[in-house]
């Protein structure tokens, strides 16, 4: 642990402050209302956030969604203590609307933060009015206070202060993954003897785990700063490891919550070995296509480190330059340590100069947001949209192949196609 | 503040990008935080445009408020301007910067760049995307426009089309193709393909052809009162309206009209008299869009088709008017909402047998069950088709025929699908009839209960390759682990 945050260090960072082509916070809500099947997310904010959501999601609406926007209009900026009634009137009518309501997050925005609306206390106030039945919670997604997937980091800390208290021992896995996923890995750690295992966000309101000093946590996601520093102020402990993408970051993963519950080496074997077998299998069959080929990634979810981890030590890639948005080096400190040292690294962005120095590396493979995707193919380079990353289960053993495979279609496409 | 689960139009600072990215020459500055960036997307993925657009964002973060945005703007414009090289550069803000009052305009002209600046100024907290697009049009054309002699008079200017419009591609190819048939030259066509300098020439047309009236008409109406410019006013949507245009223009430029007329290569009309065609009287039809494309619509439909309009309405309330005239045309009372839900309870209350909308109704009819064609703006990926596909003009009526009554057809099959749903033969789990039933091994319950977990569309593919890998590897019954194992084999 030491050894590797001095290897941080020492390693070079490329900081950029330009303009910075990312989704902003809002863009969690895409997954997580998905995830957390009784919660809705009331968005106080513009058009433009409305917009944002549904553009982002890619789809429209087939049926109706648990995430609306309450939107600001003139009236509101007039006068502060209107905007307030206003926003009660606007959750009295959607939980009318919404009796299945268990948990509603207000989510505040660029405009919400900048006129100073404060959502804790509206949050508070409405709790009163609707719970116990509705739990009102509030947090921030705007573009000024957070990048893509630290919208989940905010969410994800805002319920970590209502999460009932324990003394027991138990582990705790903290970070939106797919339910099939979840299965997994929560059949994994029974056949480690860990246990009770628990999952942060929940998929009912009503099932939040509860924390304490006995909890030790695994982040599973790369993003989740607020989140972990709440779990720590409330007793709980981190358990240090890389993200669980690819074989072999899923074992250590899986080893450092097993070292952490004093289970020896050989448990975790025992109850890994056949399913490390079939990742390796299944990454294996790409490898030959992806061995040797040179990829870049722009800055947007913060998985990017240990994406560029997986795709240089399990699929011998070549990573040119891993930007990231953000870099947290307590975090990320075993990631790095397994991170080739040619591998170049950026936080932050400036999206020219970083489009300059990608034509100029003309790598094989580009991951990038949305915006930049067709362009970039348009120049004859090959890309991977990174927002995919974050819909598609890739966690664990058994999705070490589809991760491996979302960087091989587009490659195997290029070859295919012959106009 | 409203409640709004979903938006017909984007911000209007979307309308002034849509503006900017047609455009060529110009480069749009834009005031607005982190996250404003995903408009890009709208043209590079949903228009599927090969460049990004050109506009370039400050994206201020939190640690930017407490210092200088100021700053960062003038930055970024410097930058943008040295980059791009444009000829003229537009600057504005997005909801977020509009409340903190920087002033792009007066900062951009501070910069004393040697090219054109041109500010504008749109209310994201009042308006939307298609009155920023006809603003910001508006405000390029009072910038650039030059009084000049208007020349022939069998000259005209074609305003309206924009980036991420409505089949704009290519009912502009077929407006010229009809305009170059009537003897008709074209000065300039605006804002798509024009440059800052072609705006400037505008004034050199006898007239103005507004297309599209929600982003032209305020720049069309401006060139006729300061220039005395004519405006033609008609949407050439359908055989009807596309004759009186084509009288209309005809009588400005002052042409004969009866070469194109007589030869219109219009199918529709006898598509439409044609026997086969009798099934298609007093259907029932919903219409609802944008003012120009709905009120367009309902006339097809009703004079064109022998359709009943049952339903009209717009979400583009600055067409409220015009839309409800239309309405009163038909003896019926307009819809007026840019509310999805209140759109959905009057389909479900009319129970009409097709709904002509855009993708929102198009998803409503879906889940109504109601046949559908999309007619209107918002966009969608499958409203940029790879093939020519015009609304405008007699091909475009041509398309319409075909777009409209397609779904009538379809919807029929649909019918007989729910009919014989619950047939033995017929259920979801069977397979085609033609297909051998062949299902020999166990699933065990979890792994029925894993399977279920798999999206629904590629859950077929995953059964049939766990049986073929446990048929292959000799075994009789299916577990977690075989499924597992399978799709380790077999990848995605």
């Amino acid at each position: 642990m030491t050894s590797s945050t001095a290897l941080l260090e020492e390693r070079p960072v490329l900081r950029e402050r330009g303009q910075r082509e990312v989704f902003c916070g809002l863009t969690g809500i895409i997954w997580l209302h998905r995830k957390i099947h009784d919660a809705f997310f009331l968005v106080v904010g513009s058009r433009t956030c409305a917009h944002l959501i549904q553009s982002a999601a890619g789809v429209m609406i087939f049926a109706e969604p648990r995430f609306a926007t309450a939107i600001i209009d003139e009236r509101d900026l007039a006068g502060l203590a209107d905007a307030n009634d206003e926003l009660d009137a606007v959750v009295t009518q959607l939980l009318q609307r919404r009796p299945d309501v268990r948990l509603l997050f207000l989510v505040g925005s660029c405009p919400s933060e900048v006129i100073k609306l404060d959502l804790s206390r509206a949050a508070a106030r409405l709790g009163r009015r609707f719970g116990p039945e509705v739990r009102v919670l509030n947090y921030s997604g705007s573009g000024i206070e957070t990048t893509f997937t630290q919208g989940e980091d905010a969410c994800l800390a805002s319920m970590v202060p209502v999460m009932p208290a324990t003394d027991a021992s138990g582990l705790l896995v903290v970070g939106a993954l797919a339910d099939v996923v979840e299965d997994q890995f929560t059949r994994l750690f029974a056949a480690m003897g860990i246990g009770p295992v628990r999952f942060l966000p929940p998929r009912q309101a009503r099932d939040l785990p509860a924390v304490g000093s006995g909890t030790r946590f695994l982040l599973a996601q790369p993003f989740l700063a607020d989140t972990a520093r709440a779990l720590e102020e409330r007793g709980a402990a981190r358990i240090p490891a890389p993200f669980p993408l690819g074989v072999e970051g899923t074992t250590l993963w899986l080893q450092a919550a097993a070292r952490a519950f004093g289970i020896g080496v050989s448990h975790v074997r025992a109850a890994t070995d056949m399913a490390q077998e079939r990742g390796r299998r299944a990454v294996a069959r790409y490898r030959a296509e992806l061995a040797g080929k040179r990829m870049f990634f722009f800055p947007d979810s913060q998985l990017e480190i240990p994406l560029a981890r997986f795709v240089s030590r399990e699929l011998s890639m070549n990573v040119i330059e891993a930007g990231t948005p953000y870099l947290h080096r307590q975090h990320l400190a075993e990631e790095l340590a397994l991170l080739p040292a040619s591998v170049a690294l950026s936080e932050g962005q400036d999206v020219e100069r970083q489009l300059d120095r990608c034509r100029a590396a003309r790598p094989d493979l580009i991951v990038c947001g949305l915006g930049l995707a067709n362009p970039l193919e348009a120049e004859g380079l090959t890309t991977k949209w990174s927002i995919e990353l974050l819909f598609t289960p890739v966690q664990g053993y058994d999705q070490a192949g589809d991760l491996a495979e979302l960087f091989a279609r587009p490659l195997v496409r290029r070859m295919r196609l012959a106009v | 503040m409203k409640l709004t689960l979903w938006t017909y139009e984007g911000p209007p600072h979307v309308g002034a990008m849509r503006v900017a990215t047609a455009m060529e020459g110009l480069h749009y500055v834009l005031h607005a935080p982190q996250g404003d960036t995903y408009a890009d997307l709208l043209f590079t993925m949903i228009e599927r445009q090969s460049k990004r657009p050109p506009v370039t964002y400050t994206t201020f973060q939190a640690r930017d408020l407490g210092g200088d945005t100021a700053e960062l703007f003038k930055n970024a414009a410097r930058e943008a301007y040295e980059r791009f090289k444009p000829q003229a550069l537009l600057v504005g803000a997005s909801c977020t910067a509009e409340l903190i009052q920087d002033d792009p305009g007066g900062l951009a002209r501070a910069l004393g760049l040697p090219i054109p600046v041109v500010p504008v100024e749109l209310p994201a907290y009042q308006k939307k995307e298609n009155w920023g697009a006809a603003e910001t049009f508006y405000q390029l054309v009072r910038a650039f426009a030059v009084k000049a002699e208007p020349g022939p008079r069998a000259r005209c200017n074609i305003l309206g089309p924009t980036a991420l419009g409505f089949r704009h591609r290519d009912d502009v190819t077929e407006i010229v193709n009809l305009l170059t048939h009537l003897g008709i030259a074209i000065n300039v066509i605006a804002p798509l393909g024009a440059t800052p300098s072609d705006l400037a020439r505008l004034g050199h047309a006898a007239f103005n052809i507004v297309l599209y009236p929600e982003t032209g008409l305020q720049a069309a109406s401006w060139l006729s009162r300061q220039f005395g410019q004519g405006m033609v006013k008609t949407v050439p949507i359908g055989v009807g309206a596309t004759r009186d245009f084509i009288a209309e223009v005809s009588a400005l430029a002052g042409v004969d009209p009866s070469p194109v007329l007589d030869d219109d290569g219009a199918r529709l009309p006898w598509y439409s008299r044609s026997v086969d065609s009798t099934y298609l009287t007093g259907k029932r039809v919903f219409v609802f869009g944008d003012g120009s494309h709905a009120i367009a619509a309902a006339r097809v439909a009703s004079e064109e088709l022998g359709f009943s309009v049952v339903g009209l309405g717009t979400y583009t309330r600055e067409f409220a008017r015009e839309v409800r005239d239309a309405a009163a045309h038909y003896g019926i009372e307009a819809t007026i909402t840019d509310d999805y839900l209140e759109v959905e309870a009057k389909i479900t209350e009319l129970q009409p047998e097709l709904v002509l909308g855009s993708q929102m109704e198009r998803h409503i009819a879906k889940r109504l069950g109601i046949s559908c064609a999309v007619i209107s703006a918002p966009m969608h990926v499958e409203d940029f088709p790879a093939r020519y596909s015009p609304q405008m003009g007699f091909e475009g009526a041509n398309v319409i025929f075909d777009t409209w009554v397609h779904p009538l057809m379809m919807g029929l099959e649909e019918h007989l699908l729910g009919m014989f749903r619950e047939d033995p033969e017929f259920h979801d789990e069977a397979g085609a009839s033609h297909l051998a039933e062949n299902r020999p091994l166990a699933w065990d319950q979890a792994a029925e209960k894993e399977l279920k977990k798999i999206p629904f569309f590629v859950r077929g593919k995953a059964r049939r390759n766990t049986e073929r890998f446990a048929a292959d590897h000799g075994l009789t019954g299916i577990t977690l682990e075989t499924l597992y194992d399978a799709k380790a084999h077999f990848g995605r």
